[in-house]
């Protein structure tokens, strides 16, 4: 299995996030956001949550029209996978990969703390998780306070596209939704940051499950 | 030629910034303030003389970048250029 994880001038959770992929068995390739091609053989995606130019704009804008975001939609079009985390998730739903966006937090203050999340959805992503498991996972954003039209948030909950939930919702976000998948279940997006809970050192490894089950879906695919 | 873009969050999506200038100004005496709303403006200078062009040309920027419309509406103004 081969995660290519991409970096963008500001992004900061680059290597977390191969660092988290590895763990779980992937060989993972960096990639630089000027690239236009992923590497052959890519399995998942992973988008690193940081600031992409600083955040100009709006959070993720300039980085979802980057260089290398026409390979990324080509590979998501063809059924592949993609994790996007933090500034990642705020990147796919720029580029209109996940429907919504993400405002700045209702308390207006950036907030950095481990949270309790609901596993709340079936897809690759959560498969390690028993349904309705509470996980602690840390959350750092200013602007994840997600929000869609009340037909949107319709579909996403009666789809069960809603991956993860927070148990105490930290940033407004409509239905304490903390991360959503895509359609066909391969993209996912979420706030928090699975990849900086996967080793005891970190205080606890409740994200490597969702690294794991992603390992393995790919290969039960034959992806 | 001179164009400035507005972008403001749709109305009913909530704006916790102008939120927060609302309660500031009541703070500072200001008791009239029923509601405000933070946005964002734009200028660019462009090359091109018509501004039926131009317009066309910026209103294309507002779709692809500078405006998020699940959440954000725009305007567009242009100031100089032939009619």
């Amino acid at each position: 299995m081969k995660a290519a994880v991409i970096t963008y001038p500001g992004s900061n959770c680059d290597r977390d996030l191969a660092r988290g992929f590895e763990l779980a068995g992937f060989a993972v390739e960096r990639v630089w956001h000027k690239d236009t091609a992923l590497p052959a053989g890519t399995d998942v995606v992973g988008i690193p949550g940081g600031f992409s130019w600083g955040d100009y704009l709006r959070c993720g804008a300039i980085a979802a029209r980057a260089a290398i975001s026409d390979a990324v939609r080509a590979h998501a079009d063809r059924g592949g996978y993609v994790l996007g985390v933090c500034n990642g998730f705020q990147v796919l739903t720029e580029m209109g990969l996940l429907p919504g966006a993400l405002l700045r937090n209702a308390g207006l203050k950036y907030v950095c703390r481990v949270v309790e999340l609901e596993v709340s959805a079936d897809s690759a992503f959560t498969a390690g998780y028993v349904a309705g498991a509470r996980i602690a996972v840390p959350i750092a954003h200013h602007d994840g306070n997600y929000t869609a039209d009340a037909g949107t948030l319709d579909r996403l909950e009666g789809e069960g596209r809603v991956a993860f939930r927070y148990v105490q919702n930290p940033n407004g976000s409509a239905r304490d939704i903390a991360g959503v998948l895509s359609a066909n279940r391969r993209v996912l997006g979420m706030m928090p940051h699975p990849e900086r809970r996967c080793e005891p050192a970190h205080g606890g490894t409740d994200g490597t499950a969702l690294f794991r089950a992603l390992a393995e879906a790919g290969v039960t695919a034959g992806a | 030629m001179k164009a400035r873009v507005h972008v403001m969050l749709k109305d009913g999506v909530l704006d916790p910034q102008g939120e927060a200038v609302r309660v500031a100004l009541g703070t500072l005496g200001f008791s009239g303030v029923e509601g405000v709303r933070q946005g964002k403006v734009i200028e660019i200078d462009l090359a091109a003389g018509d501004r039926a062009a131009a317009e066309a040309e910026v209103r294309a920027m507002c779709e692809k970048l500078l405006a998020n419309t699940v959440i954000e509406k725009y305007s567009v103004e242009i100031e100089g250029g032939n009619a």
